[in-house]
């Protein structure tokens, strides 16, 4: 497969979009996990949700 | 399950968690084929193989306009209907909305580089697209200048409804202006213009975004939900401790 005289744009291209996604995955990976480990804290701390459940419960 | 019952985020959390790997397979499923067809897609007659641009940008540009628009029923969500989790999916599509608009206006200068022979033109396409980003950005800052999410939410929502404003403007501004982008090929009177060969590998794309979106949406709307929950937790433990 070759790219013609233009490749560097269309490589470029493709390596920003790849890029951005892993980001956005990434970064919602790992605000998941961290409101989870802040739930668990409050958890531990003895603070407990209006329903009874435990903190962390989906 | 209606939409009533995905008004309790507790039911919506549970629903997320049995939808979410389904639709991350599917997405993974649609990119890798689209990626393939994109990379196995033929050289245009004109553009070469610069044509393979479009497979990443027009399904980013769809996408910018999209997520604004599903932000705007969020926010006649928020405001008419007071749905629970209007606000909560219009806080978790912005920064999604914003990086796809990113990605169209710069994958966009990228084609246009070799096919202009300019990166950028301050016609109405572009600069309407650039609009749309900053609004975005502007979104982005408001929803963290506001601690209560209720009252940010009033904000958004107003802020959101009049930069929908934008959207008919971007989709009509190549048939309203003399510009260089060129006019739409897909959605369009008449069908489209593109070849079959062009056309499938972009549609695989789009719907392969489409899903990208809905999963990265539905995952960000339960951190936010999460995030909401420790937010209560800690006034309540802040109130035991005053107590």
């Amino acid at each position: 497969m070759s790219l013609g005289p233009h490749a560097s744009f269309i490589v470029t291209s493709y390596a920003l979009v790849a890029a951005i996604v892993l980001i956005l995955i990434g970064w919602i990976a790992i605000d998941y996990r961290r409101q989870k480990e802040r739930l668990r804290e409050l958890e531990a701390s003895g603070v407990t949700r209006r329903s009874g459940r435990q903190a962390t419960d989906i | 399950m209606t939409l009533i019952d995905l008004a309790n985020p507790t039911k919506f959390l549970s629903l997320t968690a049995r939808v979410l790997p389904w639709l991350t397979g599917a997405t993974a499923i649609f990119l890798l084929v689209g990626f393939y067809q994109a990379a196995m897609a033929p050289d245009d007659y004109q553009q070469g193989a610069t044509a393979k641009i479009m497979f990443v940008h027009v399904p980013n540009a769809w996408l910018a306009m999209f997520v604004w628009g599903v932000m705007s029923v969020a926010a006649l969500g928020t405001l008419v209907w007071r749905h629970p989790l209007a606000d909560v999916a219009a806080k978790a599509a912005t920064p999604i909305g914003a990086a796809f608009t990113f990605l169209a206006l710069v994958t966009g200068s990228l084609w246009g580089r070799p096919m202009w022979g300019t990166y950028w033109e301050w016609d109405a396409r572009m600069t309407s697209v650039l609009i749309l980003f900053l609004m975005y950005l502007g979104l982005m800052a408001l929803w963290r200048a506001v601690d209560d999410p209720s009252r940010a939410a009033r904000a958004a929502a107003v802020l959101t409804l009049v930069g929908a404003l934008n959207l008919p403007i971007i989709k009509f501004s190549v048939d309203w202006w003399n510009t260089l982008h060129q006019p739409a090929a897909v959605l369009r009177m008449g069908g489209t213009s593109l070849d079959k060969a062009f056309l499938i590998p972009l549609l695989v794309m789009a719907v392969g975004f489409s899903l990208l979106f809905v999963t990265l949406h539905l995952a960000a709307m339960r951190n936010e939900i999460l995030r909401r929950r420790v937010r209560s937790l800690q006034m309540m433990q802040a109130s035991q401790q005053a107590a």
